[in-house]
């Protein structure tokens, strides 16, 4: 199977879309002339020219209601947002009307819109450009949540949101767009709601979605070589739908787990998937499910800051070895 | 340091006590030899530094993102001469030049950016968010077009307060196309009406937002023009031309500060160097149009003034560029050689009050 990178494999669903489908379009800031910001759309304005790769000015609300207004009347755009903390700007239209709109007309519309950008941090750009948005665009029904970490899931998520009528917020590990994987050419979607296991072990699960999936296969090479711990490792990937079935399933077999997030800890997805744990495994549980999260502070800027400010292969491990209580020598 | 002077309103000029009183009747500020001379070692100044931060980027010793104001020089510098003790300066992520004209230790600037402790801001916010409190430099914001009310809000306020303050808020080009900008200015407008806004706001329009160009972005590109929407007065001024800044700053905050009424300045100017110091591609302007504009550098504009005028020879400029570049150095060197902030101080600044928030452990 080819190599490809987590950007090139992006790339390369939107491109298979566009050419399946004349209603696709591309709309962003500097996606065009520019060739994007992270060279995600380079060379697409080329391909596909300017009515169908949009050149937005700097009005994200704008621009990303103008996208909600365009997929009820039969388009699929495909927003880029330059980052996701960029979105904040478009958060009325994107939590008031794109996901709400078909509720709120009974149904006699849909939204098929996909908003993509990168999310997350870990590059010093302090408080204003580092966010994980995932529990807050989690938290709208009406929305769907993706957070793919491979380039095989990138590309095969970005199939399925293009493809599903509503709308979907597409969030890529931005650190990871350089880094390489095995994707297959043509179809490989990958539905929603169905998380990933990304290592198979038995004394412990360790669950997370994007970068830090990356973090926790890691540490479960480190439990290993150091506590002779076998460790599973979940990529939840979906964060609404999330699915529940394959995190229980995994703890009916590990009795334990930790849920690891960049995002702060309060009211996070690691908070949710705790809760899952507890209201559909609660029996087979061994220890309290531990969570690892992002320091409860705006992100700094200066290096040292940061790295103390976000999950690190310590904290994991040492998570992991507190569930593990009974087990670690 | 000269910025000290300038914030003090001694910067030699010919009428010391009220030298403000000068630009109003007809732009004399401008001319005065040893004014220009200050206002000179600024300009080298911040080049200077801008040209360090960039090696200091490339060396892997500034992290993040890192947008220079390399071009725009005559932009600030000339705004800047026009404030007054008391006066708040608000902009966005290009905001190097701000610090250093108010008169902050360039040392603690570029501690800043390298992200130590003896930071600007303790190495909390990095390139993007210079403040300096004090010195009136109310950050330093990075999502385009989001400060921009803010500055509103400190007009209003500082009428509220009945002091004779103004705000100076620097915006560019692209945040006009920002939904803030627009209500913000509504606003401004509407305040000024009463004299509730003594804002001055500063379009440092250096002709794109990133990689897209002003014609690019709007169908109405007359910036300045946009705020007759919102019943606020505007001129344009060429942002190259440090003399002509001056005096359109000079006159515009008098206004500004005697009527408590927004005025807005769309300032002509050019970045040369890239969007952020991570830029290479370059698709969207051609090396032709970037050379014509370097033709016009500010710096450069103003050392053949200098000269023409015989009011420097080259070895006195020469002079300068060295005395600037030991400043820098001795920034440089400070910045490389402090210590990062202690990891404490990742909890502290969350909250204000008594009982600081420490967070989790
Ligand atoms: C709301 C928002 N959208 C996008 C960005 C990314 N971005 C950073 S700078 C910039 C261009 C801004 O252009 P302009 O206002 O003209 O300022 P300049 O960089 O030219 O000084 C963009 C799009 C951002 N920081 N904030
Ligand atoms: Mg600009």
């Amino acid at each position: 199977m080819p190599e490809k990178t987590y950007r090139e494999a992006l790339r390369e669903a939107m491109v298979q879309e566009m050419e399946n489908d004349e209603s696709v379009l591309l709309m962003g800031e500097d996606i065009g002339v520019y060739g994007g910001t992270h060279l995600i759309t380079d060379g697409l304005l080329d391909m596909f020219g300017p009515r169908r790769v949009v050149d937005t000015p700097i009005s994200e609300g704008g621009f990303t209601g103008a996208a909600v207004g365009m997929a009820m009347t039969g388009l699929k755009p495909i927003v880029e947002m330059m980052t996701w903390n960029f979105s904040f700007l478009a958060a009325d239209q994107i939590i008031q009307n794109a996901a709400k709109v078909r509720y709120f007309s009974g149904g006699q519309v849909e939204v098929p819109l996909v908003i993509r950008g990168p999310n997350g941090g870990g590059v010093q750009l302090s408080a204003q450009h580092t966010h994980s948005l995932e529990n807050m665009y989690g938290h709208f029904p009406g929305l769907k949540v993706v957070s793919p970490v491979t380039p095989n899931d990138v590309k095969g998520m970005m199939l399925t949101a293009i493809r599903d009528p509503n709308p979907v917020i597409f969030l890529e590990a931005g650190a990871l767009y350089g880094t390489k994987g095995e994707v297959p050419e043509g179809d490989n979607a990958v539905p929603f709601g169905k998380a990933r296991v990304a290592r198979e072990g038995d004394d412990v699960t360790l669950v997370s979605y994007g970068r830090q999936v990356n973090l926790c296969m890691r540490v479960a090479d480190k439990l290993e070589e150091e506590d002779d711990v076998s460790a599973e490792v979940i990529d939840v990937r979906s964060i609404r739908p999330l699915d529940e079935e394959t995190l229980v399933e995994s703890v009916k077999k590990t009795h334990r787990a930790v849920a690891v997030q960049e995002q702060w800890r309060y009211f996070g997805v690691a908070s949710e998937v705790a809760a899952i744990i507890q209201d559909k495994a609660f029996d087979y549980l061994d220890a309290p499910v531990e969570r690892v999260s992002g320091a409860e502070t705006p992100a700094p800027f200066a290096r040292n800051l940061e790295l103390a400010a976000f999950p690190n292969e310590d904290m994991v491990a040492d998570a992991a070895r507190r569930v593990l209580y009974e087990k670690v020598v | 340091m000269s910025a000290e002077n300038e914030r003090t309103g001694d910067g030699g000029v010919e009428t010391q006590e009220e030298p403000r009183e000068e630009s109003r009747d007809g732009g004399a500020v401008a001319t005065d030899g040893e004014h220009l001379v200050e206002l000179y070692k600024n300009m080298i100044l911040i080049r200077t530094f801008e040209e360090a931060t960039q090696r200091g980027f490339r060396q892997g010793k500034i992290g993040g993102y890192l947008h220079v104001y390399i071009g725009q020089e005559a932009v600030a510098t000339g705004f800047i001469d026009a404030y007054k003790e008391g006066d708040r300066v608000i902009t966005a992520y290009r905001d190097h030049p701000f610090p250093l004209l108010l008169g902050s230790d360039p040392k603690s600037v570029m501690a800043e950016l390298y992200g130590k402790g003896t930071g600007l801001v303790k190495g909390k916010g990095g390139s993007m968010h210079l403040f300096d409190v004090e010195n009136g430099l109310y950050g330093g914001y990075g999502i385009v077009g989001g400060h921009i009310p803010l500055g509103v809000g400190f007009a209003y306020a500082m009428k509220y307060q009945e002091t004779d303050h103004i705000c100076q808020l620097y915006l560019g080009d692209g945040a006009i196309n920002n939904g803030a900008f627009h209500e913000a200015a509504n606003l401004s407008g509407l305040w000024g009406r009463d004299g509730m806004n003594p804002c001055l706001w500063i379009i440092e329009n250096n002709q794109y937002g990133m990689g897209t160009s002003v014609a690019r972005s709007t169908a109405m590109t007359d910036l300045g023009a946009k705020f007759d929407a919102y019943g606020i007065e505007h001129e344009k001024v060429d942002g190259m031309d440090l003399e002509a800044v001056l005096e359109v700053a000079h006159r515009t905050a008098d206004k500004v500060r005697e009527t408590g009424q927004p005025y807005v300045v769309e300032a002509l100017t050019y970045r040369t160097a890239p969007h952020g110091s991570a830029d290479f591609f370059e698709k969207y302007r051609t090396k032709d149009e970037v050379k014509k504009w370097r033709q016009r550098d500010p710096v450069g504009q103003l050392e053949h003034k200098l000269l023409e005028r015989e009011i420097l020879d080259e070895d006195a400029l020469e002079e300068i560029r060295a005395e600037m570049k030991e400043t820098i150095d001795e920034a440089t060197n400070f910045a490389d050689e402090s210590e990062e902030p202690s990891v404490e101080e990742l909890y502290t600044d969350v909250y204000a009050g008594e009982d600081e928030y420490m967070g989790e452990e």
